[in-house]
């Protein structure tokens, strides 16, 4: 396999900082050395490489904006969205694990709990010690989370759980998870250890994408959960929301990190491939291809680029997150397609990595809020009329 | 212990190749840079001799005033603090040249013991450890393995092609460090932070003037088309007498 040779038609490397480069720089080494080989026989065997998390945990990848006194490494927004691109490139299952540990499940602990909740969860979740998930989504309520069915009763010192959450990142290898339930006082979060009574996280199978994550129901029957386990600062919906537009920040990377593996290995294959007496490269239909797929990456990156910057100063807008998830992502998918074609038959093949992008980029589609979704959060932004409903 | 480990700036080993108008040097424009392989091998000793046993790991480069993205991820893998002797021409430099300012500096700072690559991926001269450790009068182990630290010196292993040749060394020394000895730590993002911190000291390289100059770059002879001498093994005999009769490497 050629060496990757991520695109960068218009010369953003000096728009990075050296340390935001040496981070992208040592991921990338990390995914093409450590994760790549390994990676076609998770996806057909349905595995996450769990013998690497305890590397991913010594590059620091856990939530790496976290503050240095709670075992984070204090990087800035730009240097968090690179890692996402360099592990998706390497597969949005890759990307999905540190997307849940970081903005899913260390940031709701950060930004919505307690002194002793931050200093008891947060470095045992940088370090890999524990693994966590993030249970918002139900079997009834994807899109609308406010019409959620599980629920909080109060019991003496003790919260009592009910309910059944899906697609579930990570539930079933996760030792905690963050539940997201409704109380008579509103949506409340609760930090859940998975070995409480009445909890379990029985895996989904039979995924044709993301295969090489693990997703699961979570099942709560009279979870007993003391108070001290409640987020004291997660008041409402907008809590799980506030945790989303981190994460979508992240995708909005990974959705280029994605569609800058396909476009490099359409690019090579295209080039060495003959067809009719010479390179594929040379036709006037595969040069569309590749100048359209080229164009959408650059923008793309300026998106992102943009918005890391923005976000850093404190002012980007979640609707300026779902601008950068709905476009990165569609860009990703639209570019998977389009190598899968290009490679022929060998574009169905796993030994390629442009066909599991693929069928991964279809969930990266409908997570962390669908297409759709964030087009009404854009139309909405743009005409101050809300159309969800 | 006074640990130094010496580092060389290299394109990386993807970089396509054409020489430049001079016909002596390579078209460097959208070379990208790393440090050759051989002396990540040779930092990683130095940062585990210095976990293991104390002591302070300077990294030491002659390179470009601007290449401190390279030096700065030597700090983030364990390195405490980094010289650069500045040099924009330093891949035109002989070994001698190289050797011979090395060693000022080497005994400059007091070192005790010095770890470089085997060999530099760029020029594969394979020289400029041992000609270092000739001008400071100091033991040189070339191609080492497998290496442990006694009192006052060590015990290295090194490959040769006839089999593994064990040595021991008095300190100070130079060891040149080959694959197989350990296994490089990619920079992790608080060893980045870190190194945020750590001092970079830049400083004009001593002017050595080469005795040996490069002439003329040729680029290597094309190789010639492959040859399909059948499938499975019954293609094994005729490859053999491929092998042996034609191509004469067996
Ligand atoms: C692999 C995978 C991992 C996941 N991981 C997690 C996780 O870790 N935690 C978690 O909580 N969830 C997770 N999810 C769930 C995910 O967030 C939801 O699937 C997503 O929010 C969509 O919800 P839904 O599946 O119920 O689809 P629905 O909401 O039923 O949507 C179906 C279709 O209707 C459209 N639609 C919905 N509402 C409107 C509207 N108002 N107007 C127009 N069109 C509309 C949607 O765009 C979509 O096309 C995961 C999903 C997958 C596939």
């Amino acid at each position: 396999m050629a060496a990757y040779q991520p695109l960068d038609f218009f010369d953003l490397e000096d728009q990075y900082s050296e340390e935001e480069r040496m981070v992208r720089d040592s991921v990338r080494s990390w995914v093409g050395e450590r994760f790549m080989p390994g990676i076609m026989e998770h996806f057909e065997n349905a595995t996450f490489p769990m013998e690497l998390v305890p590397e991913l945990a010594e590059l620091g990848v856990f939530g790496p904006t976290t503050p240095e006194e709670y075992g984070g490494a204090g990087m800035n927004n730009i240097a968090y969205g690179l890692i996402c691109q360099e592990l998706e490139r390497g597969d949005s299952g890759l990307r999905s694990f540190v997307s849940v540990q970081g903005s899913l499940v260390m940031y709701p602990v950060f930004a919505y709990g307690s002194e002793e909740q931050k200093k008891e969860w947060l470095p045992k979740l940088a370090s890999g010690e524990v693994i966590g998930c993030f249970g918002l989504t139900e079997p009834d309520f994807g899109s609308n989370p406010g019409g959620m069915l599980t629920t909080a009763r109060r019991d003496g010192d003790d919260w009592i759980l009910n309910g059944r959450k899906m697609w579930i990142t990570n539930g079933t290898i996760s030792q905690m998870a963050i539940v997201w339930a409704r109380a008579e006082e509103g949506v409340m979060g609760f930090i859940v250890p998975c070995d409480l009574p009445g909890f379990s996280a029985p895996e989904q199978k039979h995924k044709w994408s993301l295969r090489a994550s693990v997703t699961s129901e979570l099942v709560m029957q009279d979870v007993r959960v003391p108070e001290a386990l409640r987020l004291p600062k997660a008041k409402g919906l907008k809590a799980p929301l506030g945790c989303l537009t981190q994460a979508r920040y992240g995708i909005a990377w990974g959705g280029l990190g994605a569609a800058l593996a396909c476009f490099d290995e359409g690019l090579s294959y295209s080039k060495e491939r003959i067809v009719f007496d010479k390179p594929l490269a040379g036709f006037q239909l595969a040069q569309k291809k590749l100048a359209d797929m080229a164009t959408r990456i650059t923008c793309g990156q300026m998106l992102a680029l943009r918005l890391g910057r923005l976000k850093d100063e404190g002012r980007a807008t979640p609707q300026q997150v779902s601008m950068a998830k709905r476009n990165n992502v569609e860009l990703g998918l639209d570019i998977a397609r389009v190598v899968r074609d290009m490679l022929g038959a060998n574009g169905i093949s796993l030994e390629y990595q442009v066909g599991r992008h693929m069928l991964n980029l279809e969930s990266v589609y409908t997570y962390e809020g669908t297409h759709d979704i964030h087009t009404l959060a854009i139309g909405e932004a743009v005409t101050g009329i809300p159309a969800y409903r | 212990m006074n640990i130094v480990a010496c580092v060389k700036r290299v394109p990386t080993t993807d970089a396509q190749a054409e020489i430049a108008a001079d016909g002596t040097s390579l078209k460097t424009d959208g070379f990208q840079y790393m440090i050759s392989f051989y002396d990540e091998i040779a930092l990683e000793q130095a940062v585990q001799t210095k976990e293991a046993s104390g002591g302070e790991v300077t990294v030491l480069t002659i390179g470009p005033a601007s290449g401190s993205k390279e030096v700065r991820e030597c700090l983030a893998k364990g390195g405490d603090k980094a010289i650069v002797l500045a040099d924009d021409a330093w891949m035109q430099r002989d070994c001698r040249s190289t050797a011979k300012t090395l060693a000022t500096k080497l005994q400059e700072l007091g070192a005790e013991l010095v770890f470089m690559g085997r060999v530099a991926t760029d020029r594969d001269n394979a020289a400029v450890g041992p000609m270092t450790a000739t001008y400071l009068g100091w033991a040189c182990v070339t191609d080492v393995v497998e290496m442990t630290l006694e009192d006052g010196g060590g015990t290295a292993k090194r490959e040769t092609e006839d089999g593994v040749e064990t040595v021991r060394f008095s300190l100070p020394a130079i060891i040149t460090c080959d694959k197989g000895l350990n296994e490089p730590r990619y920079a992790g993002l608080k060893g980045i932070m870190a190194a945020k911190k750590k001092p970079l000291e830049e400083a004009g390289a001593e002017d050595v003037p080469n005795q040996a100059v490069v002439t003329g770059v040729a680029p290597p002879p094309e190789r010639k088309e492959g040859r399909i001498v059948g499938e499975g093994v019954e293609a094994i005999p005729a490859l053999i007498d491929a092998l042996r009769n034609e191509a004469q490497v067996l």
